[in-house]
């Protein structure tokens, strides 16, 4: 296959885990492109890949028990077949990840600053000087009040924001061009969140990196995102841009989130549509559409849901949607039955 | 809903709660300090309502809801509940009152005792209060356990077995075997999946209009918050600064750190992104060990004033039923023509000397 032009493309990602109980495919056939200077948003339910799939491109799955099959193309470089001291040796410089809970993220013998240095040091070969004055400089970069006093801190005597905030300052040291956030604000309160998620623009305006923000937040998605996955069961069912997802969404599940969320800005509706029943188990993945036993319209896909997967299809310029309903049906269906009540009163 | 909630005796009284956890130093565990979770609550539950306490962490909504059910001891104030005072009750007389109270918990995890089977855990209220049932407490179980939308099969199964839904729908069942009247539900739904938050809040919903319970509601979560409660209450640093009727509060919010809290909510609204007025607050929540003096509030406000550094804001009422601690309020046409006139006189006071705090 040929090398592909985008910075970041996975072509028919598959990250299986062999288990006692069987095979759990986190991934199952996972495709996406991402340049530089774009941000991805990937949403989905616990269990629905997100992260695995994040770890797999940082390399992180090498040496375990994960099969891993497909591509993973970086800025013209194939990761699944490079070699663990190769990735390694991208992981800091080239691509970098923000965790969700930075207090088991870091390491609490060291301090912040010792972190950073190391890190910065690995890939520039530089006095211990210089890189602590990179770390103090980037402490203050990300926000943090009297940088060159709060280096020589441990991360336990950070507030919750503050070591968020410090996480970020190590991603960002090494100006990584691809820049993983896993639900970065979700252990933090609102008023802390919208800080957080300010910087987090501005930096990649700044750096014009391309992130990739996994959340199962959508208004954290909006706020940041220019094309949104949507995942369910290890695999990709919608993929658009933000407009795509939140203005005209194809896919029932995509609908579902929608509705299940209470939302600010609109009038208190007398109930939320949920969507029945639980996200599916890995192991045990429904047959056919893996969200069929949950779907409110599984009646009209013509009888194929529990035997046929669908396939993933482009429904009109670059919205693509796993679904077996004709994309006229399911333009309709929003346009007359969802939308309205999203909107009512 | 508010409709229901009938303005005469309140279910629930809370007034001037404190709760102060003290800090101790040296082999004699010296007391040098006091964490400050709860520090002069007051509010009324009404029957059938529903009052939501939002706050960020460590602002003592979930202190308070353990203080309210006596699951820890005030340091002052008093709770009452139906007219009775059980601030210092002992256990065994408390221990009937506690089937018209019940918590649900935040994590469906680690509220199970994993070695109980469903039928163990929501028998159980039975067994500890010796109520005798008609059919049986097996029969009893099962009716709750459908009500709340389990199979009633799955009576003899263990908590493993089930989904993170599914066990907050097993606490809730637990929660309503006794029938209470008021239930204090902290963070029901915070641990759960999108899809499955609004099934349990829809469960909520159903389970009040039948059942005609009361809800104290804890949350961070404000858009949740603002969709099942009738009044919310907005903590910070052990205190209310700003309590009113779910419109009132959500349109019209006239303590800053409220709408602060709410302009900082992402809102998934990619047309209008960008264009939305925003309040970015600097910093964090300061320690409650020292908490700023005056209104607490004071060192992130951007309208503070010197009389913020001095003299604590009252939490009184502005307009019918909007109470708010603030000595310069938001929204100030909505304020009745007393509390006007004496916030004018808060500004002439504070513009001698005239300087603001950074």
């Amino acid at each position: 296959m040929s090398t592909p032009t985008s910075f970041l493309e996975l072509r028919d990602l598959r990250i299986h885990f062999p288990t006692d109980d069987g095979l759990v495919k986190s991934v199952d056939g996972l495709s996406y492109k991402l340049e530089r200077g774009k941000t991805l948003g990937i949403v989905g339910e616990s269990g629905s890949g997100k992260s695995v799939t994040s770890l797999g491109i940082l390399g992180l799955h090498k040496g375990t028990r994960a099969k891993i099959s497909g591509e993973i193309w970086l800025d013209g470089e194939e990761l699944v077949s490079a070699s663990a001291e190769h990735v390694r040796r991208l992981r800091g410089k080239k691509m970098a990840m923000i965790f969700q809970d930075p207090l088991s993220a870091m390491h609490p013998f060291y301090t912040v600053g010792q972190q950073i240095v190391e890190a910065y040091r690995i890939h520039h070969k530089v006095s211990k000087k210089v890189a602590r004055k990179h770390a103090i400089d980037m402490l203050g970069r990300v926000g943090i009040p009297q940088p060159e006093r709060r280096v020589d801190s441990y991360p336990h005597e950070f507030s919750g924001g503050m070591r968020q905030r410090a996480m970020i300052a190590m991603a960002l040291s090494c100006d990584p061009e691809l820049l993983i956030a896993d639900e970065p604000t979700t252990a933090l309160d609102v008023t802390v969140q919208a800080q957080i998620l300010d910087l987090m623009r501005d930096l990649q305006r700044d750096f014009n990196a391309a992130l990739i923000i996994i959340t199962h937040d959508l208004g954290v998605v909006a706020e940041l995102s220019d094309d949104i996955l949507v995942m369910y069961g290890g695999k990709c069912i919608e993929y658009g841009t933000a407009e795509d997802i939140f203005e005209r969404p194809e896919h029932p599940y995509t609908w579902g989130l929608l509705g299940s969320m209470p939302r600010l800005d609109r009038e208190p509706t007398e109930r939320l549509m949920p969507i029945k029943g639980n996200p599916p188990s890995l192991i045990n993945v429904p047959a056919g559409c893996a969200f069929h036993p949950r779907c409110a319209f599984e009646g009209r896909t013509g009888g194929k849901a529990d035997t046929e997967v669908p396939a993933l299809l482009e429904s009109s310029g670059g919205h693509l949607v796993r679904c077996h309903m004709p994309p006229e049906l399911r333009r309709d269906i929003w346009e007359n039955e969802i939308k309205p009540n999203l909107e009512s009163s | 809903m508010s409709e229901r909630g009938q303005r005469s005796e309140p279910l629930l009284s809370v007034q001037g709660l404190e709760k102060h956890f003290p800090v101790t130093k040296g082999l004699f565990q010296r007391q040098v300090g006091a964490v400050r979770a709860v520090d002069g609550v007051s509010f009324d539950v009404f029957k059938g309502e529903t009052i939501g306490l939002v706050g960020e962490s460590g602002c003592g909504k979930t202190t308070t809801g353990r203080l309210i059910t006596r699951l820890i001891e005030p340091t002052g104030g008093k709770v009452v509940f139906e007219g009775n005072d059980i601030t210092h009750m002992s256990q065994s007389k408390i221990r009937p009152l506690r089937r018209d109270m019940q918590l649900i918990f935040q994590d469906p995890y680690s509220s199970l005792n994993p070695r109980h089977t469903v039928g163990a855990i929501v028998g159980a209220p039975f067994r500890i209060q010796g109520v005798k049932t008609e059919h049986g407490i097996k029969k009893e179980v099962q009716d709750i356990l459908a009500l709340v939308g389990l199979n009633p099969e799955h009576y003899n199964r263990y908590p493993h077995e089930f989904s993170g839904g599914q066990r907050q729908r097993i606490g809730i069942a637990r929660t309503l075997a006794l029938k209470p009247k008021l239930i204090i539900a902290d963070e029901p739904v915070s641990a759960l999946d999108v899809s499955i938050q609004a099934q349990v809040v829809n469960l909520l919903e159903d389970l009040q209009n039948e059942l005609d319970l009361t809800y104290v509601v804890i949350a961070h979560d404000l858009s949740v918050v603002r969709h099942i409660s009738d009044r919310v209450a907005v903590m910070y640093l052990g205190k209310i600064v700003e309590l009113a009727d779910r419109k009132d509060l959500y349109d019209a919010p006239m303590h800053p750190y409220t709408n602060a809290l709410l302009s900082a909510v992402p809102i998934p609204d990619v047309k209008h992104r960008g264009d939305r007025e925003r309040i970015r607050l600097q910093g964090d929540v300061p320690s409650p060990l020292n908490p700023p003096p005056a209104c607490r509030f004071h060192t992130r406000c951007w309208k503070a004033q010197v009389i913020c550094k001095t003299e604590e804001p009252p939490l009184v009422e502005l307009a019918p039923g909007h109470q708010v601690a603030c000595h310069f309020p938001e929204n100030a046409d909505t304020i009745s023509a007393p509390a006007a006139a004496k916030i004018a006189q808060n500004v002439q006071d504070a513009q001698h000397p005239k300087s603001t705090i950074a």
